[in-house]
């Protein structure tokens, strides 16, 4: 389904990520976990076609996409939620659901009702401004609007990060509903005992480089501890 | 009586200039963009409306309706071709094409249509009038007002109440972010740049049919257009028409205190109104 071959990314002369190898399969879910610093959102940004690359570099069912602008990846059915949420603030939360189906409108499940019904709050705050909404909210903004394309891959970047316990909790009980409609989804996430529980396999960054990889269950602390960190403690 | 006269005087003047403003309003709002050659564009256009009302005889609105397409594929071919290539974090760029542009148009319009000053002709319009009461309102600046509140009302129908209008505002917010929707930030400059233009054609149109232009006058068009805007805040389309009003009532009021001061009191109001409110009136871009 997605593929990167020897991905690299650069920020101007600062090197972030160096020949990455990553799969992810139909349906499946896929964490990628790493310290800060380690490149996932830079592993992200390239996939979603924010940063481009050598087109053989990606490849999304077959085709070299490392060269396509983020709209186009995105029309292809690969849908991110960013971090940081960056809803549009000039958008009500309704807007913000709309405008992520509005150029995409693949068929499937997803439509503002079952959003409304994955996420009911947002219906009641369908009318405020996005951005007045709480940091959990506006993660369930920001996932639901990445739905309304009926995406094939869901890239998801942090998505509990700065949020509470509770509403982390609300956040990833979304996810069983959006993996039961067959959407593949990528996981970035810096807490790894989330990440083990809901993923069908791990890649581990360091240092814009991947250090492991494996399913959950197969994986010990001891591996993943030196992967993440780079040293048995 | 004569300050109703004046006061309802100004305001109609105060449409024109708030037709001036709109297309740089709108490109403001969405792109961050200041187009120097805004006000060249507007008299571009009013030659365009010229050739194609003495070409083919047609009345002048006729003639602008057949010049809003061919105007709005313009401005969508100069954002394609030239604008979307300059746009970025540093604003300089786009600052000195528009510049080169406003002064290439200039002396492209001083070679193909001399510095004679023209008018686009419109018959017994020119004359007619409606008395309201003590006051009697020419049809051409009563119909320029009017156009302009329509020309408001509806790009503020598409902003908020079509799916373009949500790409544009998306967009504005966050072009990446759009990008990620599946929305081309390029195309919908694109879009914003045909829009304006469009808007360029009515005021051209009223510019032409009210006063003589000739191919020098733009920058003096866009120094009104841009007062409008800053008056009104930036990127704020019924700001903007405040904006025209009050730079038109201003003038109206000098003028009738000594003709000399018209300008002058226009650019005053400006400046007391930067001085008070710094952003504007009605401020709706941020950054």
């Amino acid at each position: 389904m997605l593929q990167t071959q020897g991905l690299t990314a650069s920020y101007g002369q600062f090197k972030a990520l160096f020949g990455i190898d990553i799969r992810v399969d139909a349906g499946e879910c896929v964490a990628i976990i790493g310290a800060n610093g380690a490149g996932k959102t830079t592993l992200m940004r390239a996939i979603a076609g924010v940063l481009r690359n050598a087109p053989e570099m990606i490849l999304h069912r077959g085709e070299p996409i490392g060269d396509m602008a983020a709209d186009r990846v995105m029309r292809r059915g690969i849908a991110m939620v960013p971090e940081g949420r960056r809803l549009f603030p000039s958008l009500t939360v309704e807007e913000n659901l709309l405008i992520g189906g509005q150029v995409r409108r693949a068929a499937g499940p997803w439509d503002l009702a079952a959003v409304h019904r994955l996420f009911p709050i947002l219906k009641e705050r369908r009318s405020n401004p996005a951005t007045a909404l709480s940091g959990g909210q506006q993660q369930m903004v920001a996932i639901g609007r990445a739905l309304m394309s009926n995406p094939e891959v869901l890239l998801c970047d942090e998505i509990s990060l700065g949020l509470a316990p509770v509403v982390i909790r609300d956040i990833y009980a979304a996810l069983p509903a959006i993996r039961a409609t067959g959407a593949a989804v990528v996981l970035v996430e810096q807490d790894i005992a989330r990440a083990l529980a809901v993923a069908d396999r791990v890649y581990c960054l360091m240092e814009g480089r991947v250090t492991l990889e494996g399913r959950p269950r197969e994986l010990t602390r001891e591996a993943i501890h030196a992967a993440y960190f780079g040293a048995l403690a | 009586m004569i300050w109703v006269n004046t006061v309802v005087q100004g305001l109609m003047l105060g449409g024109l200039y708030a037709l001036f403003a709109t297309g740089l309003s709108l490109v403001f709002g969405i792109m961050r963009l200041v187009n120097l050659a805004h006000g060249d564009l507007i008299v571009f256009a009013a030659f365009a409306i010229l050739v194609i009302v003495e070409v083919l005889g047609l009345d002048p609105f006729v003639s602008a309706l057949l010049a809003a397409p061919l105007l709005f594929a313009a401005g969508w071919a100069l954002q394609r071709l030239v604008l979307n290539r300059v746009l970025g974090r540093d604003i300089l760029p786009p600052l000195l094409v528009t510049f080169g542009l406003s002064v290439a148009l200039q002396n492209g319009m001083l070679e193909v249509f001399s510095a004679d000053s023209r008018r686009i002709r419109s018959g017994a319009l020119e004359s007619a009038s409606v008395a309201l009461g003590p006051v009697t309102l020419g049809m051409l600046p009563l119909l320029t007002f009017a156009s302009a509140v329509a020309a408001i009302f509806l790009l503020n129908r598409i902003f908020y109440a079509t799916a373009l209008g949500r790409a544009f505002r998306a967009t504005s917010d966050d072009p990446v972010t759009a990008s990620l929707m599946g929305i081309n930030p390029r195309s919908v400059f694109a879009i914003a740049t045909g829009l304006a233009m469009v808007t360029v054609t009515l005021a051209a149109l009223y510019l032409g049919m009210r006063a003589n232009f000739d191919p020098s006058i733009g920058p003096a068009r866009l120094i009104y257009a841009f007062e409008a805007v800053i008056i009104g805040g930036l990127g704020s389309l019924w700001g903007t028409l405040a904006g025209g009003i009050i730079i038109g009532l201003a003038q109206t009021a000098g003028a009738a205190v000594n003709p000399e001061w018209q300008i002058l009191a226009g650019h005053l109001a400006f400046l007391v109104v930067l001085l008070v409110r710094p952003r504007g009136l009605f401020p709706r871009a941020f950054d």
